[in-house]
């Protein structure tokens, strides 16, 4: 293995985490995991009856894909414990994506309670990735709290509107002890090669390819833009500049 | 006796259990949660935990999202 992701105790060859939320069926959602090569994959808890049965648990085990149950939906950080260990109990994980919802509108993060949720959790021997907002300090409690890897938004859920704040994004990584994984509002492949440029350490996207006129050659190009990025970050780019320099011998 | 599972009434013999009523409901045997009255009750504790009169009971899965 040449470039690891590691989180926690794991050992990931791929830094692309895809989820499973918004693809049309199970077989488009399998053809799209296959082709973005991703090792680990979010999905929800809901209701037995209202969803059809476990299919997308079959779909992972075949593939190989480690689940990570999330806590979408909750909006306090008591609802948000409950969940993850429901998804303990359901998957044999104890490991949670942690996502505590203010408003539906935004479904930006609640930075109080998700801070709450993720010092029960870690206490509860949780391995805990929190979907948080591009905020810096926040990231920075949050890994004091013991969480395994950060995970900030590029902008809000299923906008498609990419990173819009890249200074925030390099100053948590700049600081950042644990991995940090650009979440949610990833629209194209130039956006994931973006946050890999400016240092995460993987991109956890769902919509930009489940929901893509082609989910599996978006998934395709997913896959080559994190790697892409990943080598321009270590490759370590050019100065900009604002006046040309010729590339060409003077005479 | 009357309790709520995943939001629907059901009528469910007198002193079951949790795993009576799982099985009563065909509910799967494996990649479920369990939640009684908003505390999760763990697989092997299924068999030994009563269900009172108007419980709730929450059975969940994974399902695509995120």
């Amino acid at each position: 293995m040449d470039d690891p992701l590691i989180i926690a105790d794991r050992e990931y060859t791929s830094r692309l985490i895809t989820g499973t939320g918004g693809a049309a069926n199970l077989s488009v959602l399998e053809r799209a995991l296959v082709a973005s090569g991703t090792e680990l994959t979010t999905v929800s808890l809901r209701r037995v009856d209202t969803e059809g049965g476990t299919g997308v648990l079959e779909i992972l085990r075949r593939l190989g894909i480690d689940p990570l149950p999330n806590t979408a939906g909750c909006r306090t950080a008591a609802e948000a414990v409950l969940t993850a260990k429901l998804a303990r109990e359901a998957l044999g994980t104890n490991w949670i994506k942690l996502e505590v919802i203010a408003d539906d509108r935004t479904l930006l993060p609640d930075p109080l309670e998700l801070l709450d949720a993720a010092q029960t959790l870690v206490a509860d021997g949780f391995v805990v990735l929190p979907y948080t907002n591009d905020d810096p300090v926040l990231a920075l409690r949050l890994e004091e709290a013991g969480c395994a890897a950060v995970m900030p938004l590029g902008s809000p859920i299923g906008t498609g509107l990419g990173i819009r704040n890249q200074h925030n994004i390099e100053l948590i990584v700049a600081r950042a002890g644990v991995p940090v994984i650009l979440d949610a509002g990833i629209g194209t492949a130039s956006d994931a090669t973006l946050a890999m440029e400016l240092g995460c350490s993987a991109v956890l996207l769902a919509t930009a390819v489940t929901r893509a006129a082609d989910p599996e050659k978006m998934a395709t190009a997913m896959r080559a833009a994190v790697t892409a990025g990943r080598l321009a970050r270590s490759a370590g780019r050019i100065p900009q500049r604002f006046w040309a320099q010729a590339s060409s011998p003077p005479r | 006796m009357r309790i709520q599972v995943n939001g629907a009434r059901r009528e469910v013999a007198d002193s079951a259990t949790v795993a009576e009523v799982l099985d009563a409901l065909g509910m799967p045997a494996a990649g479920i949660a369990v939640a009684l009255d908003g505390e999760v009750v763990p697989r092997a504790a299924h068999a030994a935990t009563p269900v009172a009169e108007g419980a709730v009971l929450e059975v969940l899965t994974a399902v695509q999202g995120g």
